[in-house]
């Protein structure tokens, strides 16, 4: 009797030590990973990284400044489409939401959100690089909105589904026409939701690298029109990492560490958002 | 909610003009669809399903056969799976069951940061910091007292299906955890009590309750952590070695259909070229929606069950 509540208690110990490791073993990598970043990034991190258009290979200094503008130009653009295309769907798939066509709306959102992000490179090199010959920052952010439109559009519904029918009602009570109501309370009240969900949205466009390959394609200075190749940070990052120089290696680093960190600011303020409103 | 007003102008106006940016986001997911067709169209009629099941990828003789990149895919996904399902799923567990209440939200946070690294950093650490460490560390030992095992031939280089693997592992995690720890949390409470009640131990409590209840909703998490491995492309192209060629040995380099489209697209100057590489992207987001559907409609039934309380 004792020798089995002994095992069932050894047992219960064992598995309970397992789990933990295997906590430990999944958090592990992210401070590898932060940790590397601080480390190698940090010998490249000076002021002339934000400032400074990219030197060639074997000239000391140089930065990231134009991939910056690219990435925020980018990323503006693919946001000034997805806001409104993302937050109307949004709002009729939970106001009017009902039917055949919301059904085949959703559905359309669930496929664009699980789409492979190079795939939409394909869909912005098709739609821009090969009628107009030439890569672009249109090209660029049309693939990224495509990223950008599925996440806000599902954060809109969800959110506004979490206001309250009462609010509704309260106000269709007051005599306020139901375009208003919604507009102007409904939205409002879930406003702080949404707009965490776009952040959360932005911080991963920003971090795309895969559909830039050959709609951005990347320019080593800065750009002068919205239909030529432009500069971003993730594809800086990735031509300096698979280059077989050291400095440029050092440079990979520190535009990651550039980029984690602009990353983590969107998110953090994302969350930020979420709790104080709450 | 009822509809508003019957007659009210501006409310239908209001109405139809969120119903237009609803269509325009259906009307981008059926171009996405139809430009990768077109575009695929040359390719398809010239190799047809013969595309999918031979192995040369010559772009000077024009003659193309996607299996390569096909296995590669396959094969780093899966490998990623083995290691990620049992990590994930153990820690949902610890988070869930055991961690003290002061952990899980830490935990819990730091899992979804992992969500959010771009998978361009996941490469760069895996060039520079994953793949030597492998490569000296278990590779090369392995290859050299295992290497007659066809798995872990060698030579070792470095870039390899065990380096992709490993990386897609730890960016698949994070959505493999989440979403176990919603399955067990559908765990009715009372269940969970009944077991502990006749004296069970934790463990004892876990595994009854697990078998009988989050088997199909662990499985439907695995799926979704296939979806997003197969579509994985920078992170995988930067240490999978980029050959496209079929080799057993999991220490040998491969390829991936996304990494093809990402190295060569800028390459591609014929049309067939071209083509063949949408074709390539045309199976991958066909392959991706299907094991996403899949992963829905068994987490759709898992959860319908839960809240009928079988």
């Amino acid at each position: 009797m004792h020798a089995i509540a002994f095992r069932r208690r050894a047992a219960d110990r064992a598995t309970k030590v397992l789990f933990a490791l295997c906590a430990f073993a999944v958090v592990l990598p992210l401070f590898l990973i932060l940790f590397d970043l601080l480390w190698k990034g940090a010998r490249e991190l000076k002021w002339t990284l934000v400032t400074d258009l990219p030197h060639p290979v074997g000239e000391p200094g140089g930065g990231i400044a134009n991939g910056i503008l690219g990435t925020l130009t980018i990323a503006g653009l693919a946001m000034a489409g997805g806001i409104p295309l993302g937050v109307m769907s949004g709002i009729y798939l939970a106001e009017y939401g009902r039917g055949k066509f919301a059904s085949a709306v959703r559905f359309s959102v669930d496929m664009l959100a699980g789409v492979p992000s190079i795939i939409l490179g394909i869909f912005g090199y098709v739609l821009w690089v090969l009628p107009m010959k030439r890569f672009s920052a249109w090209a660029a952010a049309s693939a990224l909105a495509m990223i950008f439109i599925p996440t806000v559009v599902r954060t809109t519904e969800e959110m506004l589904k979490t206001v309250p029918v009462s609010v509704r009602e309260g106000a269709l009570a007051l005599g306020i026409e139901r375009w208003k109501t919604t507009l102007f309370i409904t939205v409002r009240t879930a406003s702080a939701g949404i707009l965490t969900g776009i952040l959360l949205a932005m911080a991963r466009i920003i971090g795309e690298t895969a559909p830039l390959l050959f709609t951005a394609l990347g320019n080593q200075f800065w750009q002068t029109g919205l239909d030529q190749p432009i500069a971003a940070i993730p594809l800086q990052v990735f031509n300096y990492a698979i280059s077989p120089y050291d400095d440029w290696h050092d440079k990979a680093w520190a535009g990651a560490l550039v980029l984690i960190g602009m990353v983590l600011v969107i998110s953090t303020a994302a969350r930020y958002i979420a709790r104080v409103k709450k | 909610m009822r509809r508003g007003a019957p007659g009210n102008p501006k409310d239908a106006l209001f109405e139809r003009t969120t119903a237009v940016f609803a269509f325009g986001v259906l009307f981008l997911a059926v171009l996405l669809f139809a430009l990768l067709v077109r575009e695929s169209l040359p390719s398809i009629r010239k190799f047809g399903a013969a595309f999918l099941v031979t192995g040369t990828w010559d772009p000077v003789a024009e003659s193309f056969g996607a299996l390569p990149f096909l296995y590669g895919t396959v094969v780093s996904s899966f490998i990623a799976l083995l290691i990620a399902v049992p990590l994930a799923v153990g820690s949902a567990i610890f988070i869930n069951e055991f961690a003290p209440e002061w952990l899980k939200a830490p935990v819990g946070f730091l899992a979804e940061l992992l969500a959010a690294v771009p998978s361009v950093i996941y490469g760069l650490w895996g060039i520079f910091v994953l793949v030597p460490v492998l490569r000296d560390y278990l590779m090369k030992p392995v290859a050299d007292h295992l290497g007659w095992i066809p798995f872990f031939r060698g030579p070792v280089y470095g870039p390899s299906m065990l380096a992709a693997g490993m990386l897609l592992s730890i960016m698949i995690i994070p959505f493999i955890l989440s979403v176990s720890r919603e399955v067990l949390a559908t765990v009715p409470r009372i269940q969970k009590e009944a077991v502990l009640s006749l004296g069970g131990t934790h463990w004892e409590m876990i595994r009854i309750v697990i078998g009988q209840h989050c088997i199909p909703g662990i499985f439907g998490a695995t799926v979704l952590g296939l979806g997003r491995a197969l579509g994985e492309t920078m992170a995988v192209t930067m240490v999978i070695g980029n050959r496209p060629d079929i080799l057993l040995s999991i220490f040998q380099p491969g390829h991936s259909m996304a990494g093809a489209i990402a190295n060569e697209f800028t390459e591609a100057t014929g049309e067939l070229y071209l083509s063949a590489l949408v074709e390539i992207g045309l199976v991958l987001f066909l392959l991706t929606f299907v094991v996403n559907l899949a992963a829905k409609g068994i987490l759709k039934t898992m959860v319908s069950r839960a809240s009928r309380g079988i």
